[in-house]
C-alpha cells in the first residue's frame, strides 16, 4: 500500500487548482531543464532503471521503445515525433480522464521530457471526440505552459517543443497506435500493417513513438525522485504505481493510485470498500478493461494485481480498469454486451473481424436466452480461435478474449440456461425447432 | 463496425456556410499542422460544424471538402466512420447520448434506457413530439467509475438514477439545461469515492525526497557540445563496432524497415494536379444545368460517369475476334 507522499498525481480529484499555479505549488516544472541538459541517454537510462511499462495495456517497457527511435546525428530529413494517446476508450478505463482535466501539466512536463528523451521538437496529444471538458482543460493548461514559455520556441527549457492538441470522434478502433496515426491524417481509423513500424515510419511517414497518457504523465516525477525510487514499489518486472480504476458492483467506485502489487482484496477493502453484498457475492472479474477475459471471484480475491499476477490467472492486467460482477449478474449477458461493443467497433477492414464479431454477438443473444444447442459452445469456441491472430491489429483477438474467458471459467451457467430454456418449452408441449443461423 | 447513410434528401439544406468566427477558428486549426497537412483538421473542422448546425449535412461535407481541399468521398468517409457525427437531424434542445457498455449496465442504464424510451421515443434518434428531444445509445463514454452517466452536449451527467435522469430531462425539455450542474449527480468529489477519498488526505506540497542528483555522463554530452559533421560519423562507427544483431552489418537495412530513403520523400506517384482538374471539371460540368452534382448521391447509378460510354463497355486494348484469325 501507498503513502500519500509517493503519489504521483497529486490532484487526482480536483481538490486543487489544474493549472500551473497549482502545478507549480504541488512540485511541478521542477528541475526541468537539469533534466533537459541531462540529455538524452540520461533521461533513457533513468526510465530504464525505473521499470517504468507501458500503462495502455500491453505493458511494454516505455524506455525501450524509446531507443527505437533514430539516434542523434543519423538525420533523413525526416523530423521525430512523439504521439500521446489519449484515446481511451476500453469500457471499464477511466483514468486518463483525471490526468487531462486535473493534472494536466504532469502530462505537458512529461511530453517535454519524453520528447528530449527521442529527440523530438514536437508532440502530438490525440484526445477522443467524448471528452469535450477534458480536451478544453488540457488545451487551457497548455497555452498556460506556452505564455509561461516553458514549450515553444525558445523557451526556457533550451528545448524547442511544440504541444498540438488534437482529438477523434468517438471510434473505439483510433487507440490502436496505427490506427490512431491514420486518424491523425485526417482519413478513416483503419489499422496499417505492421511493418514499416511507428519508430520508422508514423505520423506523416516520419519516426513517430506512441505512448499512452499516463506512461508520460509520470516521467517528469521518475526523474525528479530518482529511478531508483518508482523501481523500488511494487515487485521486480512490475515496478512503480499505477491509477486503478474500480466499478461495477463495488460498494463505492472510485479512481485511486497505489501501488502495483497488492493483491485484489487489499485495493478493493481499502479504497471501494468493499463488494456489494460481501466477499461472498463476488462472482467474477473483469480485471483489466473489457477486452481481457474474465477470472471468477474466488481465483481473483488473492491475486496480485500486475501484469505478472494476473497472467498467472489466464488474464491480463490491461489498463488496471477492474469491472466486479456480483452474484445478481447475469454473467453471459453482461459478456454479450462486451460482444456487442466490439461488433460496434469493429473499422470493417479485416474479414475474420468484421464478420466474426457480428456473428459472435448473435450466437451469444441466443446463449443469454439459452435458445441455443450445447455443441454450439464450442463452435463459439472454436470460432474465436479463428478471429484471434488473424486480424491486422488486435481488436479481433479483443473481442476474442472476453467470450473465450467466459467459455473457460462459465460454461456451467451457460449449460444450466439452455436447459432451463429446453426444460420450459417442452414442458410446454413444444418443442422448439432450431435453425441455424 | 454498423452502416451509416446520410440522411433523406429531403431533409438535406442546400447549402451551409461557417459563422465568421467558425470560419476563423478552422483556419487557425488548420494551420496547427505541418504545410500541406491540413487534411488533418477534417475531424476537429467537422465536428465544429455539427456543432453549429446540430447535425452533419451533405452541404456541410462539401463545404468541409472545399475548405480543406480533400475530395468530398474522403471527407464522407470520416462522416460515416466516426459515430460521434450525427448524419441526421435530432432534438434541437437536446440530444441524449447514454452509455450503455457493460460497466453502465452493471450499474443500471438500462433503466435510464427506458426512461428515454417512455419520456422521448420509443425509437432511437427519433425526436418527441414537438422535436426538442431526441436519445440514443452510445458505446463507452469513459467515465465507468461514474456509471451510469449521460452525455448532453458537451457535459456529461453522471451516478444517475432514473428519478435523477428524468429530473434533469424535464429540465431540458423546460428549456432550463443549463441550470442543471454536470458532473456527479451525488454528493461526490469527481471520480473519489462516495463517501469521501481515501488517498490524497494531505495536502500535497512541493517537498520531494530527492536522491543525490547525478552528475551527467561525460560521453552523452560530448557528441552534443562537439560540431554535428563530426559527430555523424563517430556515432556511426560505435554502431559498426556493436551491432545490433550479430552477421547484420550496418546499412543492411531491410527494405521495408526504411521505404522513405529509396525515393524523394513526398514525390508524387500521379499527377495530383491534373486528377484535381479533372476531378473539378467533370463537377462543374454535372453542375451546368444549375442541379447539384448527383455523382456522389446514394441514389447515383453510375450512369453520371462517362466511363463505360468511350468503348460501349468493351475493355481497350483487346481487339475481338483475334481468336478466331489465328
Amino acid at each position: 500500500m501507498l503513502e500519500d507522499k509517493d503519489r504521483i498525481f497529486t490532484n487526482l480529484y480536483g481538490n486543487g487548482d489544474w493549472g500551473l499555479e497549482g502545478a507549480r505549488a504541488r512540485g511541478g516544472w521542477v528541475d526541468t531543464k537539469k533534466f533537459i541538459d541531462n540529455g538524452r541517454d540520461w533521461i533513457v537510462n533513468e526510465v530504464k532503471g525505473s521499470g517504468l511499462r507501458g500503462r495502455g495495456g500491453a505493458g511494454f517497457p516505455t524506455a525501450l521503445k524509446w531507443t527505437f527511435m533514430p539516434k542523434e546525428g543519423v538525420n533523413d530529413g525526416r523530423p521525430s515525433q512523439l504521439l500521446v494517446n489519449a484515446d481511451e476508450s476500453e469500457p471499464g478505463t477511466c483514468k486518463d480522464r483525471e490526468i487531462l482535466r486535473h493534472d494536466p501539466h504532469h502530462l505537458i512536463e512529461g511530453c517535454l521530457l519524453a520528447g528530449r528523451a527521442m529527440g523530438a521538437h514536437i508532440a502530438y496529444v490525440y484526445i477522443r471526440g467524448e471528452f469535450i471538458r477534458e480536451r478544453q482543460n488540457f488545451e487551457a493548461a497548455v497555452q498556460q505552459a506556452y505564455d509561461a514559455r516553458l514549450i515553444g520556441k525558445n523557451n526556457v527549457h533550451g528545448w524547442d517543443f511544440e504541444i498540438v492538441v488534437h482529438h477523434g470522434a468517438g471510434a473505439y478502433i483510433c487507440g490502436e497506435e496505427t490506427a490512431l496515426m491514420e486518424s491523425l491524417e485526417g482519413k478513416k481509423g483503419q489499422p496499417r500493417l505492421k511493418p514499416p513500424f511507428p519508430a520508422a515510419m508514423g505520423v506523416y511517414g516520419n519516426p513517430t513513438t506512441v505512448n499512452n497518457v499516463e506512461s508520460i504523465a509520470v516521467v517528469p516525477e521518475i526523474l525528479r525522485r530518482g529511478g531508483a525510487w518508482f523501481a523500488g514499489i511494487g515487485r521486480p518486472n512490475n515496478t512503480g504505481t499505477k491509477l486503478f480504476m474500480a466499478s461495477g458492483h463495488v460498494n463505492r467506485p472510485a479512481v485511486f493510485e497505489d501501488a502495483l502489487g497488492c493483491t485484489f482484496e487489499e485495493l478493493i477493502e481499502k479504497h471501494c470498500g468493499g463488494i456489494r453484498g460481501g466477499w461472498d457475492n463476488l462472482l467474477a472479474v473483469i480485471p483489466g478493461g473489457a477486452s481481457c477475459p474474465v477470472v471468477r471471484g474466488e481465483d481473483i480475491r488473492t491475486a496480485i494485481m500486475d501484469f505478472d499476477g494476473l497472467r498467472e490467472k489466464k488474464s491480463s492486467f490491461g489498463t488496471g480498469g477492474m469491472i466486479v460482477l456480483d452474484k445478481s449478474t447475469d454473467i453471459i449477458k453482461a459478456i454479450w454486451r462486451i460482444a456487442a461493443f466490439f461488433k460496434h467497433e469493429s473499422c470493417g477492414q479485416c474479414t475474420p473481424c468484421r464478420e466474426g464479431t457480428g456473428w459472435m454477438m448473435r450466437v451469444m443473444e441466443r446463449m443469454v436466452q439459452g435458445r441455443a444447442q450445447k455443441r454450439e459452445i464450442d463452435m463459439l469456441f472454436e470460432v474465436t480461435k479463428q478471429i484471434e491472430g488473424h486480424t491486422i491489429c488486435a481488436l479481433g483477438d479483443a473481442a476474442a478474449w472476453p467470450i473465450q474467458g467466459l467459455i473457460r471459467n462459465f460454461r456451467d451457467v451457460i449449460e444450466a440456461r439452455i436447459d432451463q430454456y429446453t426444460w420450459s418449452s417442452t414442458s410446454e408441449g413444444a418443442v422448439p425447432s432450431i435453425a441455424a443461423e | 463496425m454498423s452502416v451509416r447513410r446520410l440522411a433523406d434528401e429531403a431533409l438535406q439544406p442546400a447549402t451551409f456556410a461557417f459563422t465568421k468566427e467558425n470560419q476563423a477558428w478552422a483556419e487557425k486549426k488548420m494551420a496547427e499542422y505541418p504545410p500541406g497537412r491540413q487534411q488533418s483538421a477534417v475531424i476537429p473542422v467537422l465536428f465544429r460544424a455539427q456543432q453549429q448546425q446540430g447535425w452533419v449535412s451533405r452541404a456541410a461535407i462539401e463545404t468541409v471538402a472545399r475548405l480543406l481541399d480533400m475530395p468530398y468521398i474522403r471527407v464522407l468517409e470520416v462522416a460515416t466512420f466516426y459515430t460521434q457525427f450525427l448524419l441526421r437531424p435530432v432534438g434541437t434542445v437536446a440530444h441524449i447520448q447514454v452509455c450503455g457498455t457493460t460497466p453502465c449496465m452493471l450499474r443500471g442504464a438500462e433503466d435510464l434506457r427506458h426512461v428515454c424510451e417512455r419520456r422521448i421515443n420509443h425509437e432511437a434518434f427519433e425526436t418527441n413530439a414537438d422535436g426538442t428531444l431526441s436519445w440514443e445509445e452510445v458505446e463507452c463514454l469513459g467515465a465507468c467509475v461514474n456509471a451510469p452517466l449521460v452525455m448532453i452536449g458537451s457535459d456529461t451527467y453522471e451516478d444517475l438514477t432514473p428519478e435523477s435522469f428524468e429530473a434533469i430531462l424535464e429540465e431540458f425539455a423546460a428549456g432550463k439545461g443549463s441550470s442543471v450542474k454536470p458532473g456527479p449527480q451525488i454528493v461526490r468529489q469527481f471520480a473519489a469515492a462516495e463517501g469521501g477519498q481515501t488517498t490524497l488526505l494531505e495536502k500535497p506540497t512541493a517537498t520531494r525526497t530527492y536522491k543525490p542528483f547525478p552528475p551527467p555522463p561525460a560521453p552523452a554530452d560530448a557528441p552534443a557540445a562537439a560540431p554535428a559533421p563530426a559527430a555523424a560519423p563517430a556515432a556511426a562507427k560505435v554502431e559498426e563496432a556493436a551491432p545490433t544483431k550479430p552477421g547484420r552489418k550496418r546499412g543492411d537495412v531491410p527494405e521495408e524497415a526504411a521505404p522513405a530513403l529509396k525515393e524523394p520523400r513526398l514525390a508524387p506517384k500521379a499527377s495530383v494536379e491534373k486528377a484535381e482538374s479533372e476531378r473539378s471539371k467533370a463537377d462543374a460540368e454535372a453542375k451546368a444545368d444549375g442541379k447539384p452534382n448527383k455523382a456522389m448521391r446514394d441514389d447515383a447509378t453510375g450512369a453520371e460517369s462517362p466511363a463505360g460510354k468511350i468503348d460501349a463497355g468493351k475493355a481497350p486494348g483487346k481487339p475481338r475476334g483475334k481468336k478466331g484469325s489465328v
